[in-house]
């Protein structure tokens, strides 16, 4: 471990402030990023291993007629191509999705989406895998696809799901939330209503190391190691030996080091379940890694929420009642990773940080001929689109009252004085203190200034917009009494040893792709035990040599993990004073605790370091009754709630008139997250999340032409924003600790990607006010804002 | 249902699994030993490391020089692509959409790697990077035309490595330089096995991803004449920066000592059109510059070009960009050049 006091000071991370707890330090695992030495699935190379690749359906939706291996199975470098009726034979053709649908690992039957999986070719290096795919032989009957999610139910639409037992249509799932009759009331008796179709298209998280695993099958004892891209390695295990039949003991999932994640790597595909069966056929390690096409046109997408949004108000600006329909694309199998009660994730928070009368949604859930997913994208379960809907539902009111959209939104937020706040869908916001976030927010901003430039502007015929953003998230998932994937309730286990001379090593069950896991966890045992980050190993990535735990998605690792360390800290603390007791030959409870050292009270200079302790705890000291000779302890952590972090952004744009092309100019972002662990850290989660929402507002979409053809499946076709499209960020805080979080802290991961887009949107929007644009959809780009500027605005899908 | 299929297996399905899989999968062959035998071929060994992109097969050579190059091409036949700076055609051979039988690589041909102000003429050699034409003094005073093309071009990576030579010989609709040396008047001087060929741009680029430098010729310089009071500009409206031009403009203008406009040539990338709007020259020549030529000029290219719809906007999107970007550039290289002009009275 490269030890923090090697490096020069670096004066803009404010590591020369080195803390013993939270506070702002550098990375531990950034050394070895910056040199390039991090170890990715695609770097371990195992003594014999082959190498896996898929042939992938050219089209969208057709009957499988025939495939023929011969020729690929006469290459020379080949050992075996695997089929779909290979599988078949063996009931291993499809396996449980995480949403308690099933999901082809190979076609057997009929190809339901371009870029499903079709076969399996193992082979000695990876260009000879590549090259046997040409010489398989594949016929298809093609049938007509299901493209337009809102035709997916029209009488007569093709049936997608045939091999659902007693299937006639592509219907997944009804599911509300709120109270109907009390919110249509409500809307009655409105002076004021207006109404909106809200699309949030079809987007791709796109992680730099797109997925892949090596599984390594050991055909002697019958243990499979797997290392794999996976953000959850104890929810792959359970799941691996529910589907393959391999006992639960003889398999150890590995997660290295993991190149972003963003949800694209919570969901088990079928690539993985191949190269283990390649590993069992073969009797060899195999490696199959997917290339960033078949990254973006097979593995789950995000978003693709059609909603058509209602917003009831007093024509004084009071904000009465949110209700919303929603039409979701799933794709071809309902592979969502979510908590199982929960279909649409978190939608429901969809009454966003305003205190509401009423609050009524429904979702319907349909297949269409698309890749599979929906949950990923640091959409924290779809509160992305519940508060990109409510944002643009707040500014299209302000509009309707000719209010600003700022004092609309200060004059309807939940008060601080109504935390805990009960919300009209079931919530219980844990805290909030919304309006001093707001205003931080806009005096970084300079906000009344700026409405004077826009109004000197607009007088000059120049288009420049200034959008807001007012963000509640529910994140930390969750009480395992309410939330659960596939029956695994969703806490979290951490374990801790102090070792003899005072370092420790914490386990963890939550894997890092990027958020900064060893720095973070380390910082917490820190700030609970005194002893230094640095001397506080992380180990996390390994089903061998960690506790069992969901994983890392929807912000929930310091919200989950993060306590549950902290926990185990505290657990390990009180033992210490035992222990201590024992060596000081007094009572615990004559003991007190300052940072690192439990001291008999009145008398700081007779006590016992934390490395004192462990050496004591290893050594001869006689311990009393009941503690055992060790500093370690291990919880397992159930949170009574969720935390609702929040926050306010605002971002100027300019728009070239002449051409349509949208420069963000400013963009300001208050967060609170409540006790804040490493701001560093938070800071650069913050920076990622914001570039994916200018990217998600300007560029980003996956589209499909009217035969299927996924139009978004490379970087040539897939746009994701530069350095060049994003403006120099400017970052605040407000800190409103968590009541129920022993540290209260809030998860963070995904508040910029969640409360961005509605800011870059409505910006766009206010600077083509000129126009009579109310509403546009995303992306905006530069065609499209044309369009808006000639009355043209339509829906991206 | 289906459900029922992976708890019917229980532990017994691993055996069940291994046994059969490794005795009846689509016939699979174990062949242990061939991995040992496998040929030790350097790139391959240092693929299993570090792993990028799979393009089909096929074999490299690196030229020494010009004649080399074009023995090369003669020698591997039509099955041969000549690789430059690589950044149109290694991405299409990754998604093998491009599958050469031969690689012939120009990028030791330093011996095309110059700028030369030649008298009235200045003499690009084809493998000059973009970098080196964004950096350039000479031709940002000369032709900055160019140097507006240059910075919107992809991004510094790639233009660190393309090159000119490259770019036209690629001709994408969309790409810049093409335009540029069209606006120009460029000639494009072309190698092969019967000496060299000049060639003007009408002649040489032939349409999208045509042009006529022949399967055994290499493309060895781009000439641009130099005019007295000339100048030049280009604008471009992309989705994001390094995308595809949505649409662009380019032109160049000769001021007379009068100020009025001698000649002019605008040209248009990405909307159909693979020549110079002609049409504008009757209404600019002869004119002074201003406000209601550059909006009939725009008017004139909007109606000659032939853009199609896509992802990057509606024909009538592009059209109005073919107007819009046009009355710009107008604007600029008429200013440009009033102050060159200008500066030579002064």
């Amino acid at each position: 471990m490269t030890i923090l006091e090697d490096r020069p000071s670096n004066p803009a991370a404010g590591d020369h402030d080195r803390p013993i707890g939270h506070g702002r330090m550098q990375r531990k695992e950034d050394p070895r990023f910056v040199r390039g030495k991090g170890r990715y699935v695609d770097d371990i190379v195992l003594p014999g291993m082959l190498h896996g690749a898929i042939l992938r359906a050219p089209v969208a939706h057709a009957r499988l007629v025939s495939i023929d291996t011969t020729e690929a199975l006469a290459h020379p470098k080949v050992l075996a191509v695997i089929t779909g009726t290979d599988l078949q034979a063996l009931g291993l053709a499809w396996a449980p999705t995480l949403s308690m649908d099933v999901q082809a690992v190979l076609v057997t039957d009929k190809v339901r989406f371009q870029g499903q999986e079709v076969a399996f070719v193992v082979a000695e290096d990876r260009y000879a895998a590549r090259d046997a795919l040409e010489l398989i032989q594949v016929e298809y009957d093609v049938l007509p696809p299901v493209v337009d999610a809102r035709k997916a139910m029209d009488p007569g639409a093709p049936v997608i799901r045939d091999d659902l037992e007693g299937r006639t249509d592509n219907h997944i799932f009804d599911w509300e939330a709120g109270d109907k009759a009390e919110t249509d009331a409500v809307f009655a008796s409105a002076d004021v209503v207006v109404k909106q179709e809200i699309v949030y298209p079809r987007v791709h998280p796109a992680p730099m190391e797109t997925c892949g695993a090596v599984a390594d099958f050991d055909p002697i004892d019958g243990r499979l190691t797997l290392y794999e891209t996976t953000q959850a390695p104890h929810a792959h295990r359970t799941l691996f030996a529910m589907v393959s039949g391999i006992p639960e003991h003889k398999i150890r999932v590995v997660s290295p080091d993991i190149g972003g994640g963003f949800g694209n790597k919570v969901g088990i595909y079928p690539g993985y379940i191949l190269a283990v069966v390649g590993s069992i056929v073969t009797g060899k390690p195999v490696k199959w890694v997917e290339d960033r096409s078949e990254n973006l046109m097979s593995t789950s997408f995000a978003r693709d929420y059609i909603m058509q949004g209602e917003i009831a108000a007093t024509k004084d600006g009071k904000i009465l009642a949110l209700r919303t329909n929603v039409l979701a694309d799933h794709g071809a199998f309902n592979a969502t990773a979510q908590p199982t009660k929960y279909p649409a994730g978190f939608f429901h928070i969809f009454t966003g940080s305003y205190d509401l009368a009423a609050a009524h949604c429904t979702v319907t859930g349909v297949y269409t001929n698309k890749a599979p997913g929906g949950v990923a994208y640091a959409c924290s379960f779809r509160v992305t689109e519940a508060v990109y809907l409510v944002e643009r539902m707040v500014d299209i009111l302000a509009r309707k009252l000719d209010m600003d959209p700022a004092e609309l939104r200060l004059k309807n937020f939940i008060k601080k004085e109504q935390f805990p706040y009960a919300n009209k869908t079931g919530w219980e916001y844990d805290s909030g203190d919304y309006e001093p976030t707001m205003r931080l927010s806009m005096k970084i901003a300079g906000y009344d200034e700026l409405r004077r430039e826009q109004k000197e502007k607009r007088e000059r015929g120049e288009l420049m917009g200034i959008g807001i953003s007012f963000f509640t998230e529910t994140v930390g998932a969750g009480p395992r009494k309410d939330m659960d994937i596939l029956g695994l309730g969703m806490a979290d286990g951490a374990e801790l040893r102090i070792h003899p001379t005072g370092k420790a090593v914490v386990r963890i069950s939550v894997q890092s792709q990027g958020q900064g896991h060893e720095t973070t966890f380390a910082q917490i045992v820190a700030e609970e035990i005194g002893i230094p980050p640095e001397d506080i190993d992380v180990v996390h990535g390994d089903t061998d040599q960690t506790p069992f735990g969901l994983g890392t998605y929807g912000s929930r690792s310091t919200p989950v993990s993060g306590a549950a360390v902290a926990l185990v800290a505290r657990k390990v603390r009180e033992k210490a004073r035992f222990i201590a007791a024992a060596m000081l030959e007094t009572r615990p409870e004559d003991l007190e605790w300052a940072k690192g050292r439990w001291f008999v009270k009145g008398d700081p200079r007779v006590g016992k370091t934390m490395a004192e302790i462990a050496m004591g705890a290893h050594g001869t000291v006689a311990l009393p009754e009941g503690i055992d000779g060790n500093l370690d302890a291990e919880v397992t952590y159930d949170p009574p709630n969720l935390t609702f972090p929040f926050g306010a952004y605002i971002c100027v744009v300019d728009i070239d008139p002449g051409t349509g092309h949208v420069t963000v100019r400013r963009f300001i972002a208050v967060d609170d997250c409540g006790t804040r662990i490493n701001p560093m850290i938070i800071e650069g989660q913050i920076h990622g999340g914001l570039t994916d929402g200018v990217g998600m507002a300007l560029m980003e979409i996956i589209e499909f032409d009217d035969e299927g053809n996924c139009l978004g499946g490379s970087f040539m076709d897939y746009l994701i924003p530069t350095a060049m499209e994003v403006p120099d960020w400017e970052t605040g805080f407000t800190v409103t600790p968590s009541p129920h979080h022993p540290i209260g802290a809030k998860g963070v991961g995904e508040s910029a990607t969640v409360g961005s887009p509605p800011a870059v949107v409505n910006a766009v929007v206010d600077a083509l006010a000129p126009f009579g644009v109310v509403h546009m959809d995303m992306p905006c780009t530069p065609a499209r804002v044309w369009e808006a500027m000639q009355g043209r605005t339509r829906p991206p899908v | 249902m289906h459900r029922a299929k992976y708890e019917s297996g229980g532990a017994q399905l691993l055996l069940v699994l291994w046994s059969t899989l490794t005795a009846t999968v689509a016939g699979s062959k174990l062949r242990h030993d061939s991995v040992a035998q496998r040929r030790a071929v350097p790139w391959k060994l240092l693929s299993e490391e570090k792993p990028v992109q799979i393009p089909a097969p096929f074999d490299y050579v690196r030229a020494s020089s010009v004649d080399n190059a074009l023995a090369l091409l003669d020698r591997h036949g039509a099955e041969s692509r000549v690789v430059a700076g690589g950044h149109s055609l290694l991405p299409m051979m990754k998604l093998r959409l491009a599958r050469p039988d031969w690689l012939i690589d120009i990028n030791d041909l330093y011996e095309l790697d110059y700028l030369l102000v030649d008298g009235p003429v200045l003499r690009i050699g084809a493998m000059t990077r973009h970098t080196t034409l964004l950096q350039s003094g000479d031709v940002r005073r000369l032709f900055p035309i160019i140097c507006d093309a240059e910075r919107v071009i992809a991004d510094p990576i790639v233009r660190n490595r393309g090159t000119i030579g490259g770019s036209l010989c690629q001709a994408d609709p969309a790409e810049d330089l093409s335009t540029v040396c069209h606006v120009l008047e460029a000639v494009a001087v072309v190698r092969g096995p019967a000496g060299e060929r000049m060639l003007s741009m009408a002649e040489f680029h032939r349409g999208p991803y045509e042009t006529a430098v022949a399967q055994n010729e290499l493309l060895i310089e781009v000439r641009v004449p130099i005019r007295a009071g000339s100048s030049s500009a280009y604008e471009k409206v992309e989705r994001r920066v390094g995308d595809w031009a949505v649409a662009a403009a380019g032109a160049s203008v000769t001021l007379g000592a009068d100020g009025t406009i001698s000649e002019v040539a605008v040209g248009l990338t990405a909307v159909g059109l693979e020549r110079n709007v002609t049409e504008v020259e009757a209404v600019l020549v002869g004119q002074t510059p201003d406000e209601t030529l550059f909006v009939e000029a725009g008017r004139l290219a909007a109606l000659a070009c032939d853009p199609l719809a896509d992802q990057r906007g509606p024909i009538d999107y592009k059209r109005h960009l073919a107007d819009e970007l046009t009355r710009r550039v107008l604007r600029v290289a008429c200013s440009r050049a009033a102050a060159s002009v200008s500066d030579i009275t002064i």
